[in-house]
This record gives C-alpha cells, sequence and structure tokens, in this order.
C-alpha cells in the first residue's frame, strides 16, 4: 500500500523553496516576541491549540489582549520568570521560503546567545522602539552582527502606532543609523517602519504610512537574495569521514565525505591535499548512490580521489594554485562565553572545521568596546560576554583563511579540557 | 536532485538534508559508540535514511536500539523489520516489560508506558556504553524542544540541564564527554513536520502503513480516538466504532490517538497537514496533554 501512495507525490514547490535563517535581536521592550507572534501568526504558523494555550494564559494573567510574546515562552522557569534564557529556534515558511529564526533574548547572557545565534543567520533583524530611537542596546546588536559577517541587516522600528506613525520620527532613527552603520561591515541594509502590535508593514502594507515606499518586513524577508552571499570560487573541503564499505561489492571503495565550505568541485579537477601537499584529481563525486557533475556549498558529499593518496579527517581537499596556508598561529577576534576569564598562557582545545587540536593563548591585543568600538589595549584578560582580538598558537596547523572571506574555514571554537564546556567562539582575521 | 545546477542554489530540502548527513558523519566520526533510537515513528524512519545516505556504500557504522513498550502497533514492528533487513542493520530492543520484570523500571499501574520508557532507555544506554543517541526530535515540534541544541549533552543519570547548554555556534558541535556522560544527536533539529512529509514524499519513503488512511475500529478517550486493542481494554460508556482515520504520530498505542481522515496519498496528507490547525502532538498524544510542562519534565529526566 505505501508504495503506490508514495508514487503519487506530485508536489513541486519545496523542491524550489529556499532557505532564509535570520537572527532577531531586541529585547522585550522592544516588541521582538510580539513580533514573532506576529509573522507566525500571519504566516499561518501558530496552530489552534498552541494559540488556546496563549489566550487561556494571557486571560488567566488579566491582560487585555492575547500577548503574541507568549507563544514563544519556551520553558517554564522562563515563563514563571517572564524572561528568555536561552536562543530559541522558529519556524515558519511562505510559499516560496522556509524561514528559521534564531530568537535570541536581550538581557541575560546576551552577547554570548546574540553571537550563537548570528553564527548561522543569513540576516540579521533589530528591532528598536520609535519612542526611544537608537539605544545603546541597538548599536551593540549591529555591531555584533556585523562582527559575525551576517550579510544582511534589517532595522525594524517599531511601535510606530505610539509616535502617530510620524515619517519625521522615523528619518532621524534612519539616518543615525545610517551614519552609525558606515563605521561597520554591512553589505546590505533596510529600514523599515513597523507596529508589530497592530501588524503595520509586518505582513501587510500600513495604511497609515503611505509617506514609506519600501518593501513590508515580510517581503523583504521574502524576496532579499542570500544565494550569492556564498564563496563559489574557493575550493574548500575539508575531510569530515573516510567511507570504506570493505564490502565485497565495493572492494576499492574509498571516498572523502564532507560538506563543501566553499567553490565548486567537479570530476576531473586537480585538487591538493592539505596539511600534506599532495595533488591528484577528482575521480568522482557521490551523492548517496548517483555520481553528480559537480558540488558547492553547502551541499554534503562523497568526493573520490584518482589516485592512492593519504587522506584522513581533519585534513582539507583545495585547489592547487588556491589554497589556505596551515598555520600554528592564529590572530582572531574571540568572543569569550564563561564566567573564568579568558587570560595569556592559558590552554585550551580547539575545534576547526573538521580538525580538534589544542591552542595557548599567546597574547590579549585589546578588548573590543562593543557600545564605543573603542580598543581598550590595556587590557589583560577577557571576562564573560567580552570580544577581543586575540593571538593563539596551535599544536598542529590549521587550514584557514580569513573570517571575512569564508566562514566556515575562518571559525573556530574555543573548549575548556577540564569541563568540556564551550567557552569561546573564534573569528579568524588571518594565520601566518 | 538534478545534475547541474546553473544557479548554484539548494533547495532548502537539500540544504536540510546536507545539514543532517553533516551531523550524521560528525558523530560517527567523533563518538567511539554511537546508536540510533528508533521508533518506527515517520522521524526516526527519515533519519534512517538520512544515515543511510551518510555513509553509503558502506553499512550504518552504528546500531539501532528500539524500546519495546509491548504496546507497539504490529505495522510499525513490520516496517521496521523491513528497513533492519535491507540495511543489514544491527538492532537492540530494549522492553520496558522486560525492564519492568528485572526491578529496573516500577509499574504502579498508573505511569503510562510512555513514562517507563525513560528507565528503561537509560538502562539499554548505559548497559551498552553508548555514548551518542541520535533521536528524531524537531524544535518546531514543542517548546521546550524549541531551545535544544543539536548535540544536547546528558549528565551520568541522564538528565538534560536547559540552563547549563552548550553554546552552539556555525556548524561546530562539541562533543566532549566525562566518564558515564552521553549526548543526545538530534539531526533533524531543523525540519519541520511539513518537511518530513515533503522528503517522504520526495523520497520514496517506506513507513508504516497506519499514517495513510485507513478503516479501524476505535473508541473515544480523553478527546482521542484510540484504537480498539487487548492492551487497552475499553471503559465504562467507552463504545467502539469503525472509522475511517490516520495516525499523525506512532507512539504507544494506549496513549496515541488518530484522526478522522480521508488522506491515502504523501499529497493528501501534505494537503491535510497545510490546513491542520492543531499540532501533531496536541491532537494525537496523551502524554503531552497532562501538563504544559509535561515534555520539559521528561525531557529533564532523560526521555528521547
Amino acid at each position: 500500500m505505501a508504495d503506490n501512495t508514495i508514487e503519487g507525490y506530485t508536489a513541486e514547490k519545496p523542491r524550489q523553496m529556499d532557505l532564509l535563517r535570520f537572527a532577531t535581536a531586541g529585547s522585550v521592550d522592544d516588541g521582538k516576541s510580539t513580533l514573532i507572534g506576529r509573522l507566525l501568526l500571519d504566516s499561518k504558523s501558530i496552530f489552534e491549540d498552541q494559540l488556546e494555550a496563549v489566550e487561556a494564559t494571557s486571560q488567566s494573567k488579566g491582560y487585555d489582549y492575547t500577548d503574541l510574546a507568549l507563544l514563544t515562552d519556551g520553558l517554564r522557569s522562563e515563563r514563571e520568570q517572564g524572561i528568555t534564557i536561552d536562543v530559541a529556534y522558529r519556524y515558519f515558511a511562505t510559499p516560496n521560503r522556509k524561514f528559521i529564526i534564531a530568537d535570541t533574548p536581550g538581557h541575560i547572557q546576551y552577547t554570548r546567545n546574540m553571537v550563537t545565534g548570528a553564527s548561522t543567520a543569513d540576516l540579521g533583524l533589530v528591532l528598536v522602539d520609535a519612542r526611544q530611537g537608537l539605544t545603546e542596546q541597538s548599536r551593540r546588536h549591529a555591531v555584533l552582527l556585523s562582527l559575525l559577517r551576517v550579510p544582511h541587516l534589517v532595522l525594524a522600528v517599531n511601535k510606530m502606532d505610539l509616535v502617530d506613525f510620524s515619517q519625521e520620527v522615523f528619518d532621524k532613527i534612519h539616518h543615525e543609523f545610517t551614519q552609525f552603520a558606515t563605521k561597520l561591515n554591512i553589505p546590505d541594509l533596510e529600514v523599515i517602519p513597523i507596529s508589530a502590535l497592530q501588524g503595520d508593514n509586518v505582513v501587510t502594507r500600513s495604511e497609515k504610512m503611505t509617506w514609506y515606499s519600501g518593501p513590508t518586513l515580510m517581503h523583504h524577508l521574502e524576496h532579499v537574495h542570500v544565494a550569492s552571499d556564498r564563496d563559489l570560487v574557493d575550493v574548500r573541503f575539508p575531510v569530515q569521514y573516510v567511507v570504506r564499505p570493505k564490502s565485497d561489492d565495493y572492494h576499492d571503495y574509498r571516498g572523502y565525505a564532507g560538506q563543501v565550505a566553499g567553490g565548486v568541485l567537479k570530476p576531473g579537477d586537480e585538487v591538493v591535499v592539505l596539511p600534506s601537499g599532495m595533488t591528484s584529481t577528482i575521480e568522482a563525486i557521490d551523492l548517496f548512490d548517483k555520481e553528480i557533475d559537480e558540488a558547492f556549498p553547502p551541499m554534503s558529499v562523497t568526493v573520490r580521489l584518482a589516485d592512492d593518496v593519504d587522506v584522513s579527517r581533519g585534513d582539507m581537499i583545495a585547489r592547487v594554485n588556491n589554497a589556505p596556508k596551515p598555520s600554528q598561529d592564529i590572530d582572531a577576534m574571540i568572543c569569550w562565553m564563561t564566567n573564568d576569564p579568558l587570560r595569556p598562557r592559558q590552554k585550551l582545545a580547539i575545534k576547526h572545521t573538521t580538525r580538534s587540536a589544542r591552542a595557548m593563548v599567546k597574547d590579549i591585543q585589546y578588548r573590543l568596546d562593543v557600545n564605543s568600538l573603542h580598543r581598550d589595549q590595556d587590557t589583560k584578560e577577557l571576562g564573560l560576554n567580552e570580544i577581543g582580538r586575540v593571538q593563539l598558537r596551535t599544536t598542529v596547523p590549521l587550514l584557514c583563511d580569513p573570517y571575512s572571506k569564508n566562514r566556515t574555514t575562518g571559525s573556530f571554537i574555543l573548549i575548556d579540557e577540564a569541563t568540556g564546556v564551550t567557552v569561546g567562539a573564534g573569528m579568524i582575521n588571518s594565520g601566518s | 536532485m538534478t545534475q547541474t545546477h546553473a544557479d548554484y542554489q539548494l533547495s532548502q530540502l537539500d540544504q536540510l538534508e546536507a545539514e543532517s548527513i553533516h551531523i550524521f558523519r560528525e558523530v560517527a566520526a567523533e563518538f567511539e559508540k554511537p546508536v540510533l533510537m528508533f521508533s518506527g515513528g515517520k522521524d526516526s524512519i527519515v533519519m534512517l535514511r538520512l544515515a543511510e545516505k551518510a555513509f553509503y556504500p558502506a553499512k550504518l557504522p552504528f546500531p539501532l536500539l528500539q524500546v519495546d513498550t509491548g504496546y507497539d502497533f504490529p505495522e510499525v514492528l513490520a516496517c521496521r523489520d523491513r528497513w533492519v533487513d535491507r540495511l543489514g542493520a544491527k538492532l537492540y530492543v530494549a522492553s520496558v516489560e522486560e525492564a519492568i520484570k528485572n526491578g529496573i523500571v516500577v509499574d504502579d499501574g498508573k505511569t503510562s508506558r510512555n513514562r517507563l520508557q525513560i528507565g528503561t532507555l537509560l538502562n539499554a544506554i548505559e548497559e551498552n556504553g553508548f555514548t551518542a543517541a541520535f533521536g528524531g526530535g524537531r524544535r518546531d515540534e514543542e517548546k521546550a524542544r524549541a531551545k535544544e541544541r543539536v548535540y544536547s549533552h546528558r549528565d551520568e543519570f541522564g538528565q538534560w540541564d536547559p540552563k547549563m547548554q552548550r553554546p552552539e555556534l556555525w556548524s561546530l558541535y562539541n562533543g566532549r564527554l566525562h566518564e558515564g556522560e552521553h549526548m543526545r544527536i538530534f539531526p533533524l533539529s531543523n525540519w519541520t513536520e511539513l518537511d518530513i512529509w515533503h522528503y517522504i514524499g520526495r523520497e520514496q519513503i517506506d513507513i508504516p502503513e497506519i499514517y495513510y488512511s485507513h478503516q479501524r475500529r476505535v473508541f473515544q478517550r480523553g478527546g482521542m480516538w484510540l484504537s480498539e486493542s487487548e492492551f487497552n481494554p475499553c471503559k465504562d460508556g467507552e463504545v467502539v466504532v469503525e472509522k475511517t482515520v490516520r495516525f499523525r504520530t506512532v507512539g504507544d498505542l494506549t496513549l496515541t490517538g488518530c484522526v478522522e481522515s480521508e488522506a491515502d496519498t504523501i499529497d493528501k496528507i501534505i494537503e491535510e497537514i497545510a490546513v491542520a490547525r492543531v499540532t501533531e502532538r496536541g491532537a494525537t498524544r496523551g502524554d503531552d496533554k497532562f501538563s504544559e510542562a509535561a515534555m520539559e519534565d521528561r525531557k529533564k529526566e532523560g526521555y528521547f
């Protein structure tokens, strides 16, 4: 029975649908949870039982309206305290695109959570309250998104209903933010006036802000072009796992499995395996039981080489005249994520692509004040939620690129060897 | 998948697939003794399909573990056996029945089989020394799951501590463990119920027949249609009737309700879900109904 029915599968849409991952930043007061609730509700991603639960809770708390923010409250301890303690992921879809929201809380552990949410995001959504204008917090959000190289940024000026939908108020915030953004690395910026509570310019165009001619938030999220953000030039293939079936049918099969981190790989390409420097040719690229003509990010494939070279996990396949230089001295921006501060000469475990090693802190060059962009060079350590420029020496060479060139081969995490906890996130400036 | 990509764009299903395969390979490379928790439900079957793709043409580099409540649907067990045969995988079955007999968990007559699975599962993980256990959980399923990591750390008691989760950045997963601890791995974290169905359709995946519309003798309890079964005798006032139904989730048959449905093909199921106004768990899972925090509590204790 199952076989017959499956043949009836005709849906074409999901084959073309693409994906946008975005991170939201802002505190409860900015109306962030209300906005997410609104996006979920208006895209019909909220189910009756979820809405009923939220309506019941709103009533029992004596609210006048259904608090959409309750839709995104996760854990009981959070509901009891009315706070959000961690990054939460939400999902919704429109006919052409699926969205993954990394919803990061505004207060506790702010930087750590924001950096986590932004690390995988194509777009960052910063909310400000139109009555307050830009705050220290909104500037900090923009700095972090820029540091994490999130290529698209949206500033949503919320609560326009509370400033009489005033163009003047909006223009002032718009101007101030654009000025500030010139100091940052933001390739694409959109500023949108909205009211999350009333739905203006969220999904439907506001009739009260006819002076605004730009897209609604949803329209922008649906149409922003993200495919071109990936590096399709510089081939980077970190080897994850060696597939050796050791079966009669595939006696001599030896495939290198991994996820393409950059460039386009094709059979016949001349490649180099790092760090050994041995060269070979791509014989075939397998995707499950099919051989494919090309592989590009973020495909997970298995590469077979024409020659019997020694390749193992942690190695990288690149092009002969375009390969990262193996390096044990790493210069990086590090976001510190634990209470005990990062200090010079500290030893940590490091994970970079599929390579694990140990690293020693050689020097902390400066601490970056994410509010003023001031570089504090007198600093001796990095505390929880602080970001600084650090020099590391690793036990084995890393096969890395600058983070500005490739977010996969330019990033790493630091792990405390005693506790096993992830304590730092690094973005490589350069290896030498 | 087509052979060439003029625009170098991957559809969202292909992106999800690539991400999940990456996770499977990381775990196989970095953990000493992984296991895939297999329930026979659609999510764990999709996991199995992704694992098959991740290591092809080699066999799965880890076994499967099923917790047998003793109240499983026979169609689900049959589908499980088809998959195990086809992949030549090794299957461990941890029986709740056995665990009760051996005093590992206590059946006080009030605790559901679903809850008794926790002790049975943790015991099986400990006894076999599994260091990583793949689960089919999705973040869209439930509020407590929305905050869970792909690599979800469990202490030596198998507990999840939501406040002590490790930050998870990029696709760099931290698999460090101490003696006696283990990791739960959720390769389907970013999939939604609809994604799962589209993938089942696209890949022509064999799932238990009870997901499709069929005739069944059912009775109503707690607002749900439950299957007539020797394990689940009717109480006073409960009347068995024949209905055209299908299951949206499969679990312990004494607790898993079905919905009235004519959807007998993947297309119709997708259409039905797309307009459904109730979550799959809200509609058909008695185990999540007891309190708003039911899932959160079970997860902390070590549930799937």
